[in-house]
């Protein structure tokens, strides 16, 4: 879980302590789920994953944005990410609905150049979401896909306080229109799964697919054989926030 | 997690036991699950097994699912609502000849997968952008 | 105080509780109703996650742990003034810190789900230390509780207080690090945040202290000796001086970073948050009490001590909802350099009203603390005994 992440051993190390005094025969249950993934490492990823088989740690699915082709004005990706997950919900206080993925704006300050480019969950490779969560609900499976396990979100927010790309909302208010194959509902944190189900499917996430010009790449950022990992080996590609050195898997071109 | 369904059963059964003097000889006022089964056949496992342990079957299932990413597997939820979703309002949840809600009502035991996951078989989403 | 007549004195005591009981439950109707409805009965949005409920839960919760400062003074620090006030603090500590868990724990998306947080533990989060950090302070104040009130167990009162002392030390550290451990934020993310709640919780937790005993002495009418009084509010004048000398160095420090120029002129001069910051923390929270607390004809008056007190509790209102939803209703700054727009308020300020149920759930939390204070000082033996010639021995040794 913690092995390629010293800053999370660290912390780790510091809260096993504090578990230590009392409460040490919690944790240990944690630990197992990371040991049984690790186990199913061995399962080379394909495309098509087959039945029965676990997310391989050997994949680091992520995503190429270019910037530079982000159409002002369009919002297919949008439309694509919220019908493909049925996030559809109209609440009076439109501060309230939940946004697994919007356009950014950006205008340079200095010679007022216009950028466009979707934002979503950055898919971190160390996650501050993943740290915070005090029920381990926030997490980050074995092929880099950052996903919130809705049984046992309290709603606490903490998460959302913790991320740095605003990618995260909080479900406000009781759901009926779900996808079948994308639960979500009330009082529990959300945010973009790499259209996750999609993926283990063998497809593209859904905002990738409906990018009419083309500006986004998905696939296995540790392959250097895919599409993906070639480009961001030829060309100039950026992370958002790199400073705080989470190593996201969401990189963008043009900004 | 085993002592504690023990616990709940036990306390469960001396619910159950307690008002039974007042009923007793009055059967036809304790409502029996009346279970619409819309596509009779074969389920992943017996009856008999499904009725005692289809809750620890989900809730593995979900488990290796979500965190290890471990699709196909025979016990699935959106698998139950396929089959089980009633023919007439195409859910597992409305009314009391519904699947899940039948028994759930009847054995008193609070239902909580319905807050996130849909329980109309092949249900499509509108989507709108907010 | 005129003299009470008991029986006139049991029925205001009833009376007491059961305001305390109604507004409690109400509170907890409150959130149920935001428990059924979901969070958008509520003025807390994607952007501002954390609301009034957390501000009044977070001061609670600090309170509890400084108040018990008090006893902490007299079985670790060996002051024999506040040895008779280690069971009133033990007490308020317990009932505070009920009031505060009572809020934030009602507040969260699934309440419902409350055992999940106690059976799953992620030991990288802040959140999930405090699950441990607070039963054990109950238990640990309870023990101690209990070493101080059954003579038989009294031997062992110092090693309890000593153990509450450091758990107390390490709760708090805990409080401050849910803040500290955050890298997305501007106002968040500094170790100083540990030491500072730390101190914060000192302050707080005494002038709570002052108020309660004043109360609990004027029902009995008894008169607070000068000596006692002296003492505890030259200690307040140090813990809100202190208080006051962490969020100079706070803001000092981050308005020099020229990342956080912006954030800084936002919290101190630019948003509805800069008045609450020098009215609501500075000047009524701080310099008025510390006016109060060392002028000539104030300084030795139980009622403007008091108002003192008073004056600070409401100072850390303002002081916790500048830090929590000020810290939260400045954008995230995701693109430095950039102008920022998007349907998900990037870029833009936030504005928190909070609704009728987050306030009554905050006012419930408020309403348990007091209940169970009420309650508890009515059933056991929590009334400071001062044996004065022992103090005044004590005085003229250390004077």
């Amino acid at each position: 879980m913690s092995g390629n992440n010293p800053r999370r051993a660290f912390i780790a190390a510091a809260g096993a302590g504090v578990a230590g005094l009392g409460f040490t025969a919690i944790a240990p249950g944690l630990h197992l789920m990371a040991v049984a993934s690790e186990a199913n490492a061995a399962n080379a990823a394909t495309e098509t994953r087959k039945a029965g088989t676990a997310a391989s740690p050997a994949v680091r699915w992520g995503l190429l944005i270019d910037a530079n082709k982000c159409a002002p004005g369009c919002t297919k990706c949008i439309d694509a990410c919220h019908t493909e997950n049925g996030v559809s919900e109209q609440l009076p206080d439109p501060r309230q609905n939940s946004q697994w993925i919007r356009k950014i704006e950006l205008v340079d300050k200095r010679n007022g150049r216009v950028t466009q480019l979707p934002m979503m969950c950055q898919h971190c490779a160390n996650p501050p979401c993943v740290d915070v969560c005090p029920t381990g609900a926030s997490m980050k499976r074995a092929d880099g896909i950052v996903l919130v396990d809705r049984h046992t979100c309290i709603g606490c927010r903490y998460c959302m306080m913790a991320c740095p790309y605003k990618a995260r909302s909080f479900v406000h208010a009781p759901l009926t229109e779900q996808n079948p194959e994308v639960p979500r509902g009330q009082g529990c944190v959300e945010s973009c799964t790499l259209c996750v189900h999609r993926v283990d499917k063998g497809q593209q996430p859904a905002c990738v697919e409906s990018c009419p010009a083309g500006a986004m790449t998905f696939g296995d950022l540790n392959d250097p054989a895919s599409e993906i990992a070639k480009r961001i080996a030829s060309v100039p590609t950026s992370q958002v926030r790199a400073d705080l050195r989470l190593n996201p898997g969401v990189r963008y071109q043009g900004i | 997690m085993k002592l504690l369904r023990i616990l709940f059963t036990s306390l469960a059964a001396l619910v159950a036991v307690l008002p039974a003097p007042t009923l007793a000889g009055e059967g036809g006022r304790t409502a029996k699950p009346v279970i619409e089964i819309a596509n009779p056949g074969k389920c992943v496992a017996p009856a008999e097994e499904m009725r005692r342990n289809h809750m620890d079957m989900l809730k593995h299932q979900r488990d290796r699912t979500l965190r290890q990413g471990i699709r196909g597997e025979p016990a699935s939820l959106n698998a139950c609502i396929e089959c089980h979703a009633s023919k007439t309002s195409g859910s597992v949840l409305g009314g009391k000849e519904n699947f899940c809600q039948s028994c759930h009502s009847y054995a008193a035991v609070k239902l909580d997968c319905w807050d996130c996951h849909q329980p109309k078989a092949g249900f499509k989403a509108a989507g709108v952008r907010p | 105080m005129a003299t009470l007549n008991p029986r006139h004195e049991e029925g205001f005591f009833y009376l007491l509780a059961g305001i305390g009981g109604l507004v409690s439950a109400i509170g907890f109707a409150a959130a149920l109703y935001m428990e059924h409805s979901g969070h958008v009965v509520t003025g807390m949005n994607n952007q501002i996650v954390w609301g009034l409920p957390h501000v009044i839960a977070i001061f609670l919760i600090i309170a509890a742990s400084g108040v018990l400062n008090v006893a902490s003074m007299g079985s670790v620090f060996g002051r024999v003034l506040y040895k008779p006030r280690a069971p009133l603090s033990g007490l308020l500590a317990i009932a505070m810190l009920s009031g505060g868990l009572f809020v934030i724990m009602l507040d969260l998306g699934r309440a419902d789900r409350l055992m999940v947080a106690a059976t799953h533990f992620n030991p990288t989060s802040v959140f999930g230390w405090n699950v441990i950090l607070y039963p054990v302070f109950y238990a640990l104040v309870g023990v101690y509780l209990w070493t101080m009130m059954e003579r038989r167990m009294n031997p062992f009162s110092k090693a309890a207080g000593l153990a509450t002392f450091i758990w107390r030390v390490v709760l708090t550290s805990g409080t401050g690090s849910i803040f500290a451990f955050l890298v997305a934020r501007q106002a968040y993310g500094t170790a100083l945040l540990a030491p500072m709640f730390i101190i914060m919780s000192f302050s707080w937790g005494l002038a709570v202290f002052l108020v309660v005993q004043t109360t609990m002495y004027a029902w009995n009418n008894l008169q607070l000796p000068a000596l006692i009084l002296k003492r505890m509010k030259n200690l307040l004048a140090t813990f809100v001086a202190a208080v006051l000398y962490f969020t100079i160095m706070l803001h000092l420090v981050n308005a020099y970073f020229a990342k956080n120029i912006a954030f800084e002129y936002f919290i101190l001069f630019d948003s509805e948050f800069a008045s609450m910051f020098w009215v609501g923390q500075i000047l009524v929270g701080t310099l008025l009490p510390l006016a109060l607390l060392f002028s000539p004809g104030s300084r030795d008056k139980v009622l403007w001590v008091n108002v003192a007190a008073l004056l600070v509790i409401l100072g850390a209102y303002y002081q916790l909802y500048v830090f929590i939803i000020g810290g939260q209703a400045f954008p995230l700054e995701i693109f430095p350099g950039y102008d920022v727009k998007s349907s998900f308020m990037d870029g833009a300020v936030d504005h928190y009203s909070a609704s009728l149920p987050e306030i009554l759930l905050a006012v419930g939390g408020l309403a348990i603390a007091f209940t169970m204070t009420t309650i508890g000082v009515r059933i056991l033996h929590f009334l400071p005994q001062d044996d004065l010639a022992e103090l005044e021995a004590a005085a003229s040794i250390t004077d």
